[in-house]
């Protein structure tokens, strides 16, 4: 059988089963587990499909970053799994629905309108063909700087609203706190902040004017 | 009729290419996971060493002749004790963490090329065309082995340990990221091989030199050089940075309830990230397996050679860096990494593109 035919059952089984056990396990911080599992098989996948870019893109973003903050929160939360499982049935109907009209969408898209047409073509450029010389990169960048780079700029833009309002969010001026300031510290200078004296025996040292508490 | 098809597929042509590509494969595999542990065995031995004789200390000198035996003591020691699991351990992820650790670890020297000359060939196992963005990702999943140890270990400490280790290494990884765009943007290719020979022209052969080590690109881009030092010192937990297994305050961090073969797992996998990191600064900015000089006692050379020795050297920085400055506060970590290194590497991105753009180097 052909190495490539195999890697793909290989990367899509265990994604379809990872993404299961997402799912179904007991534990949440094993659930996230098996989501990073699921993460790496995708960019098996995107590596056979010759986006190589995309697969590393996928593990730096979502493995690397990503899901590491979401195994901190889960592992951080103290959440009753008890109480989560009770409602698994209940809920179970309504997954099943948004799956169901989500597989019917790609079946319509795919299935009877075919890969080729319209903007679903232009992604395809993406993958330079054998012997063009251009690496999947620099195909990409080419596309993404040129057809679409207005789009890009504009989701780069929104990512940045979003970051400056979880900073706004978080930000809080706390009166009467002593920040340490590294400029102020490494700016000192002996001669502002030590005094030498000379004591006599005997006699006792009244402090400066400036006060040097 | 089946029979006769898979006769003709043993005795095909595809398939026994398909073979000698698979073993030369899996035996270079071997070959350099043997090395490489060669290696770190008396890279560990030469970090005591060096703090040892920092602090005028002997050091490990009982075990062989310098001690140099001594790695494999240990290793045997480790081997051969009984592996503790806490009861109240998550026993799967327990075990997996190590696992984990070492194994992305060594996953990072699939994509790293040792060397290629015209006299010596190509030396690596897969030259990816996006071999840095795969050691990119490879080194920020070393978080897993910790955030993983010490979510499993059921315990105070450890679990500390790795809630700072994952903020340190995510924090880290986004200037670590910044500046390997610089050193792309003045190569132009994400291939690892590609960044290496594009170090032998640079800024000594415009001044009319011979390619030598004024050309690589620890000299252009010096401030990024040593950002990219201090990061790495911070990726791989290594002292002033090593806040996860601060003994003063966490005891060992996430590697508390660790005993025997599993602790021997994850300082392996440490030390196989800090070498990688070590391989990683020597391919960025030292030139690779280029000879400082290109003449001809030293051309003569395989590039194997100047390439371990310009990653023991950088390994020897870390070693001294260890040995000499004192533990940083968690505060002032998280403040050297946004605050100062990230706005730092950012600009130069914007100068370092602006300079290739604007002086005619595009």
């Amino acid at each position: 059988m052909d190495i490539a035919a195999t890697f793909f059952y290989l990367f899509s089984v265990l994604a379809v089963a990872s993404g299961a056990m997402v799912v179904v396990a007991k534990n949440p911080v094993h659930a996230v587990l098996f989501l990073i599992l699921t993460f790496f098989n995708a960019a098996g996948l995107f590596i056979l499909l010759g986006a190589e870019f995309l697969a590393m893109l996928l593990v730096i973003v979502y493995v690397g970053a990503v899901a590491v903050l979401f195994l901190f929160v889960v592992m951080m939360l103290d959440v009753d799994f008890a109480e989560l499982r009770a409602g698994f049935i209940k809920n179970a109907s309504v997954g099943a629905i948004v799956g169901a009209v989500v597989l019917v969408e790609l079946a319509i898209l795919f299935g009877f309108k075919g890969f080729e047409i319209g903007k679903a073509g232009k992604i395809a450029a993406a993958i330079p063909s054998q012997g063009s010389g251009l690496s999947n990169t620099e195909a990409l960048g080419r596309l993404i700087y040129t057809d679409y780079v207005y789009f890009f700029q504009g989701a780069g833009l929104v990512l940045l609203v979003a970051m400056i309002g979880a900073i706004v969010l978080t930000l809080r001026h706390k009166e009467g706190v002593r920040r340490q300031s590294i400029s102020a510290q490494v700016g000192r200078r002996p001669e502002e902040t030590m005094e030498i004296i000379k004591v006599a025996p005997g006699a006792t040292i009244i402090p400066s004017a400036e006060g040097q508490n | 009729m089946e029979q006769d098809a898979q006769t003709a597929f043993w005795q095909s042509q595809e398939f026994w290419d398909g073979l000698i590509w698979f073993a030369t494969m899996l035996g270079s595999s071997a070959l350099i996971i043997v090395g490489l542990l060669l290696i770190i065995a008396f890279l560990l031995l030469m970090d005591r060493k060096v703090w040892a004789a920092v602090q005028l200390r002997r050091g490990p000198n009982v075990v062989g002749p310098f001690g140099l035996l001594q790695s494999f003591a240990d290793l045997l020691k480790f081997a051969l004790k009984e592996p503790i699991i806490p009861s109240g351990a998550d026993k799967g992820v327990f075990l997996l963490a190590p696992v984990a650790a070492s194994l992305f670890a060594l996953a990072a020297w699939v994509a790293i090329p040792l060397d290629k000359s015209e006299a010596w060939g190509h030396w690596v196992i897969s030259d990816l065309n996006v071999g840095i963005l795969y050691l990119l990702a490879v080194s920020s999943l070393g978080v897993y082995g910790v955030i993983m140890g010490g979510w499993a270990s059921n315990s105070k400490y450890p679990f500390m340990g790795a809630l700072r280790s994952t903020a340190q290494m995510v924090s880290y990884e986004v200037s670590i990221g910044l500046v390997i765009i610089t050193v792309l943007l003045c190569v132009g290719s994400l291939n690892m091989t590609a960044i290496v020979l594009a170090q032998s022209e640079g800024l000594g052969t415009f001044a009319g030199l011979p390619s030598s080590m004024l050309d690589w690109h620890w000299l252009p881009l010096f401030p990024m050089f040593v950002v990219f030092f201090i990061s790495a010192l911070a990726e791989t937990n290594r002292p002033p940075f090593d806040l996860p297994e601060a003994e003063s305050e966490l005891v060992a961090g996430f590697m508390v309830e660790y005993s025997s073969t599993p602790y021997l797992l994850f300082m392996l996998g440490e030390y196989v990230a800090i070498t990688t990191m070590c391989a990683l600064t020597t391919i960025l900015f030292l030139g690779g397996w280029l000879p400082p000089l290109d003449v001809a006692p030293l051309n003569w050379v395989p590039g194997i050679f100047w390439f371990i020795g310009k990653c023991v050297l950088v390994f020897f920085m870390f070693a001294m860096v260890k040995a000499m400055v004192p533990r940083y506060r968690y505060d002032q970590l998280m403040r050297l990494g946004w605050k100062v290194f990230l706005p730092l590497s950012l600009l130069m991105v914007v100068v370092v593109a602006a300079v290739l753009q604007f002086g005619g180097f595009a």
